[in-house]
């Protein structure tokens, strides 16, 4: 099987990872959500673990996490609702969540169980690369469970050096410095640190996400990484009334 | 001498990478670090610096009215059997002990470049506190509070309006002091580069839960030679404060964490009852793990769900305690007892008839667990952390429904 690193290299460019929040916007809907959306061209799915608190997340988010906690999600229920996807799925499942969650389900078991349920790559944001490092990194390699970190325009040049070698997977470009759901066009400021991140020629493959929202915030986007992340976008879009096959398909369309 | 600014050789001092034993750390997105770790590279220097200490000294001894009161209260001894001194904090200016650190925070700021303040507040105090060390620097001033709290203690929201500052509710979870603090979090994530984060507590990532402290230490600094000056002695017994984060407790017992004459007492808030489902009690509710970036006790469920906490105190109603007390807590340095509502509330009424002093409601309930199994010698300092006036609707409230007779 291929490693989520090298499908993403193996595409080279346009690469599109769909966030959204499992046991949203019912309880029951993400496996055919993960569905749906590899029918309508998604390369990576990025499952967010509800979590009470997101700190990292803007309003879109912290809704959507409320509303699938209250739908009775939890860590367990998502490990089951990925291994019953993954029969019917070939693209790689990747969880993104906080890192108590991970703690409180006793980490190493964590790491264990989402590997066992088939899923491929986490997003931990709040985990400290200095401890991931010292105490998950081995236990990460020896299941095959790739990692990806996230870097900011305020992150100095050695910091984003140090991320993308622990990034297994993909280094996450966090394309301002805000949390997720902002909705403008990119400014002159962002494209310059896009540039710069490019001109590091960094071995690991580049997705840049947090706030592209369009078909041309992507466009851009992908002129300088190999592809994008999309969340708060896509989350609004399953807001919205209708059935999940024309939501998906909708929203797919309206990104191309 | 300012001991509070400078490394002391401390069994309690936290560690290079920001720890207390097996408590603290800086849990953060990407998206703070560089924020943090410039706070993190500065701070010690900063406040280490002579002209630095000379106007925090200075603003503290005739803006805030420092050196604060040590008050033996005769009354209140008679009748616990043991002798009580009160730390009036609450004679501060704005009425809290929340004001030592806010000084000392604008003052960082400012040499930060900063030109923005941000805080979280629960009851109010630490807003007001906050809202006014802006005012005095011409700083722009955010303060986030739960729409709970807004309306639970409006006189403070509106002194923090007519201080200048824009208070913006959060509308999230409990609409309280968790709350409020992420939606500050997401604020500094928002507006990293011009911004600093006046936290108000001893919370949050390293270097937080020790840079607060040591504002906050010249709390028990002076306890030290207002003692001296008064029993012949510059200890206490017992050293009793209530906790929410924990920065009055920490001031309170700064100067004597590694004198095990002293017994360290905090009071935290039980709410309804510890049992009732309806409690803030966090070290006997919580366990360990993460909340606002630092590792530490917290009222979580399995999934790691922070759960909602409950008392009828803002300043208290908070799901963590910060990383210094779970280490003090932990290792048996500090005891913890837990005060209901209706044990404060009572507290508050005692104090005002026995002493003629109005309490806050978060120091009632330092004062409910005073009844401490102490020898008549015994001497015990409390910290008075803040005064009543920001309360009274809750007061007046509660006296008319309990039917208490004034
Ligand atoms: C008067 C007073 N005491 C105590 C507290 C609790 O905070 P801390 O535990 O940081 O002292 C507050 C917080 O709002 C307060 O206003």
């Amino acid at each position: 099987m291929q490693t989520i690193r090298e499908s993403i290299l193996k595409k080279g460019r346009d690469v599109l990872n769909i966030y959204f929040t499992a046991g949203y916007p019912g309880p029951e809907d993400t496996v055919e959500i993960i569905r749906l959306l590899e029918a309508h061209g998604a390369d990576l799915i990025e499952l967010g673990m509800p979590y009470s608190d997101p700190l990292a997340d803007g309003q879109t988010i912290q809704r959507s996490s409320e509303k699938a906690l209250k739908n009775g999600m939890n860590i367990r229920k998502l490990f089951s609702q990925v291994a019953q996807a993954v029969n019917t799925t070939s693209i790689p499942v990747i969880m993104m969540g906080y890192y108590n969650q991970m703690l409180q389900y006793g980490a190493e078991s964590f790491v264990l169980d989402a590997s066992a349920a088939g899923i491929r790559g986490m997003i931990i944001p709040d985990l400290p690369m200095e401890i991931f490092e010292q105490e998950y990194q081995s236990l990460f390699e020896s299941c095959g469970m790739e990692i990806s970190f996230l870097v900011t325009p305020l992150t100095s040049e050695e910091r984003i050096r140090k991320a993308a070698d622990l990034s297994s997977a993909f280094l996450y470009v966090v394309s301002q410095s805000a949390i997720t759901g902002q909705q403008g066009a990119f400014s002159e400021d962002q494209i310059r640190y896009f540039q710069r991140i490019e001109s590091m020629h960094l071995s690991t493959p580049v997705l840049i996400g947090f706030g592209i929202h369009n078909a041309e915030t992507r466009a851009i986007a992908c002129r300088h990484a190999h592809g994008v992340i999309i969340g708060s976008a896509f989350i609004r879009a399953l807001e919205a009334e209708g059935s999940l096959e024309d939501k998906v398909e909708n929203f797919m369309q309206s990104i191309r | 001498m300012v001991t509070g600014f400078t490394q002391k050789e401390s069994a309690f001092a936290v560690t290079q990478d920001g720890f207390y034993g097996e408590f603290g750390g800086a849990f953060i997105p990407e998206m703070l670090y560089a924020n943090v770790e410039e706070i993190r590279r500065k701070y010690m220097e900063i406040m280490g610096d002579t002209q630095f200490q000379t106007e925090f000294r200075d603003l503290l001894k005739h803006y805030v009215g420092r050196p604060s009161p040590l008050y033996r209260a005769d009354n209140l001894s008679k009748l616990l059997g043991f002798t009580v001194y009160l730390k009036r904090e609450d004679l501060n200016h704005t009425g809290a002990h929340k004001i030592n650190n806010t000084i000392g925070q604008i003052l960082l700021a400012r040499r930060l470049g900063k030109k923005r303040i941000i805080a979280e507040t629960g009851a109010g105090q630490h807003g007001v506190a906050t809202a006014t060390v802006c005012a005095l620097a011409g700083l722009e001033c955010v303060v986030y509070m739960g729409a709970v709290d807004i309306e639970r203690q409006a006189p403070n929201v509106a002194r923090m309006k007519m201080l200048g500052a824009k208070v913006i509710p959060a509308e999230s979870g409990s609409k309280t002091l968790k709350d409020a603090t992420n939606e500050a979090i997401r604020d500094w994530i928002n507006h990293a580069e011009n911004t600093h984060y006046i936290i108000g507590s001893a919370i949050g990532p390293h270097p937080y839960p020790d840079m607060v402290p040591r504002f906050q230490s010249v709390i028990s600094e002076e306890i030290q030679w207002q003692l001296q000056e008064q029993t012949g002695r510059d200890y206490p017994d017992y050293v009793i404060a209530c906790v929410g984060g924990g920065s009055n407790a920490a001031g309170a017992f700064y100067h004597y964490l590694d004198d095990q004459r002293v017994k360290l007492v905090l009071a935290e808030a039980a709410g309804k009852g510890i049992d009732s489902g309806h409690s803030a009690a966090t070290s006997i509710l919580g366990s360990k793990g993460i909340i606002h970036g630092c590792m530490t006790l917290l009222m979580q469920n399995e999934d790691g769900q922070i759960m909602e906490p409950y008392s009828l105190s803002a300043g208290l109603d908070y799901p963590g305690i910060g990383p210094l007390h779970a280490h003090l807590i932990r290792t048996g340095r500090a005891e913890v007892h837990p005060a209901t509502d209706d044990e404060a509330m009572d507290a508050v009424i005692q104090l005002a008839r026995t002493e003629g002093i109005i309490p806050a409601l978060e120091t009632a309930h330092a004062l409910a667990v005073l009844r401490l199994n102490a020898g008549p010698d015994a001497v015990a300092v409390l910290c008075l952390s803040g005064r009543g006036d920001k309360d009274l609707n809750t007061y007046l409230t509660y006296i008319e429904q309990h039917k208490i007779e004034l």
